[in-house]
């Protein structure tokens, strides 16, 4: 079967800093795929380069089969068309209500376009009544909810998910992963998460992959993450200061 | 090698350094610019866009440069009065107001007010729109923010600047007559007639072409720096100040050009 998503040996350097260096990684059609890192190990600089909103300098991104990792013009939207994205920090417009958001991408009347959004808000728990206010005024994690809604509106085959949880209180960080659990399950979409929450993890995939210093040193099912046979992915996961992987710190 | 030498080198290089990061944003300017004019003219289009920023850009900015016209008027013509009382050339006073303020003031000091009103603002509401990755999102939800962002806010800076400067000519023009007349004892109807005479329509024209040129600068520069703002808070206080220099450097550049060519020979 293809890969609905395979990177081989992708780099992507900013001036002298290589950012990814070199990332092998498949993931299959409605596969929940979460990749864990910590900070500044390129996670996002790799979810970028999928989406054609960076090129990689080498290497080579299929979605399909079809390779996309230097598109442009029409065929790049084409691409971008097919993704949907749950940003960190939700990327709302806060110039627009809440139902102009998540209906963004829709076409037709606005009656219809506002329909339609009162829908996708149901399916993130959120009632008609929020759809008139502005981004501004809800809460963060109604927020969170607005842009998955927003995510989903496009009917996408595939998600991408930048740190769901970051910033919200653990029963609403709870709330936010049940939603994209039952949403990836129930619209069997293909979903890529990158985050640092391991309840979030344990919750959203299927699949685990760790990206240390540009690379995937660890690749497997969710179950076998606790039992890894890895030392980084070991203190990764119970988050532990003493191990391989070293912090900047400037002691005292 | 010496020091003085080994100075010289480095100072060389530090030189060198600066020149190519000039020409480097030359080419990224020139290149968003090539980009904006491309897609500018191939649909989807978004007249709602459109009609909101004609209304910042001209409407909301009618209040500030027709004042702007009205005080810079009434004080050139007392200027003038001054200066012409001199050597009897008291009576000049209508005759180079209307020219100073048709041809140079109106446009250039309308084009300098709506660049800090306007390219400010655009620099900071792209700029936070880049920093919270609004511009990014925009991308993922079919949408491409030349066309929705920086198209609208390039064709209405073009459409409205002319408007807005023929406006702010005939306020101008206004606080030269107000003070002449209520202060320097000029008759009303002798001030306008010679204002009249005097007023060529290629001072218009060349006016309103001013106009449009600096429209196209203030809009460019202010979507340019905060399309490419980055690094947070800071960044976008970067853009927003880098966007209104580069503006009025543009706008006092493009007029001395447009008044070389057009009125030089």
């Amino acid at each position: 079967m293809t890969a609905k998503i395979q990177m081989a040996g992708i780099r992507k350097s900013f001036g002298p800093k290589t950012v990814l260096a070199g990332i092998d990684l498949a993931v299959e059609p409605a596969e929940s795929m979460v990749i864990i890192g910590g900070s500044g190990t390129g996670k996002s600089v790799m979810m970028k380069c999928i989406l054609g909103l960076l090129s990689p300098d080498t290497g080579s991104i299929k979605v399909d089969g079809v390779e996309v990792s230097h598109l442009s013009g029409r065929a790049l939207a084409a691409h971008q068309a097919r993704f949907g994205m749950l940003f960190q920090g939700g990327a709302l417009f806060d110039s627009l209500p809440v139902w102009r958001n998540v209906s963004f991408a829709l076409t037709g009347p606005a009656p219809s376009r506002r329909a339609a959004a009162i829908d996708h808000l149901a399916r993130v728990g959120l009632g008609p009544d929020v759809a008139d206010l502005r981004p501004s005024e809800l809460s963060g994690g109604m927020q969170k909810r607005v842009a998955l809604a927003r995510a989903i509106a496009v009917s996408p085959e595939i998600l991408f998910f930048d740190e769901p949880t970051t910033g919200l209180d653990p029963i609403m960080a709870d709330v936010i992963n049940d939603l994209i659990r039952t949403l990836v399950t129930d619209m069997k979409i293909t979903a890529l998460t990158i985050t640092h929450d391991m309840s979030s993890v344990r919750k959203i995939a299927d699949n685990v992959a760790m990206l240390y210093e540009g690379r995937i040193i660890w690749h497997g099912l969710r179950d076998r993450i606790d039992s890894a046979d890895n030392p980084y992915v070991n203190q990764f996961v119970h988050g532990r200061a003493e191990g391989p992987i070293k912090m900047q710190l400037r002691h005292l | 090698m010496t020091a003085l030498t080994i100075t010289f080198v480095h100072a060389l290089i530090a030189l060198g350094g600066v020149i190519v990061s000039l020409f480097a944003s030359i080419g990224r300017l020139t290149r968003f610019a090539g980009t904006a004019l491309g897609r500018m003219f191939r649909p989807p289009y978004y007249p709602v866009q459109l009609f909101e920023q004609m209304l910042v850009i001209g409407y909301f900015s009618l209040p500030v440069v027709g004042l702007t016209a009205l005080f810079t008027g009434s004080a050139l013509a007392q200027q003038i009065y001054i200066g012409g009382s001199r050597f009897n050339a008291a009576a000049t006073v209508p005759a180079v107001t209307v020219i100073g303020i048709v041809r140079e003031l109106g446009p250039v000091l309308g084009g300098l007010m709506v660049a800090g009103r306007v390219a400010s603002a655009m620099a900071a509401e792209l700029g936070t729109m880049r920093v919270t990755e609004q511009i990014d999102a925009l991308t993922t939800l079919r949408t491409d923010p030349f066309r929705y962002l920086v198209a609208p806010r390039i064709v209405a800076a073009v459409l409205v600047m002319p408007l807005l400067v023929l406006v702010s000519n005939a306020l101008g023009v206004m606080g030269g007559w107000l003070l002449a007349t209520g202060r320097l004892g000029f008759n009303s109807a002798a001030y306008l007639n010679t204002t009249a005479s005097f007023l060529k329509a290629d001072d218009v024209w060349s006016s309103m072409v001013k106009a449009a040129v600096f429209g196209f600068f203030i809009a460019l520069m202010g979507c340019y720096h905060g399309y490419h703002s980055s690094g947070g808070a800071a960044g976008v206080g970067r853009a927003t100040t880098n966007a209104v220099v580069s503006a009025f450097i543009l706008i006092l550049l493009s007029n001395l050009i447009i008044t070389v060519i057009v009125f030089g020979s």
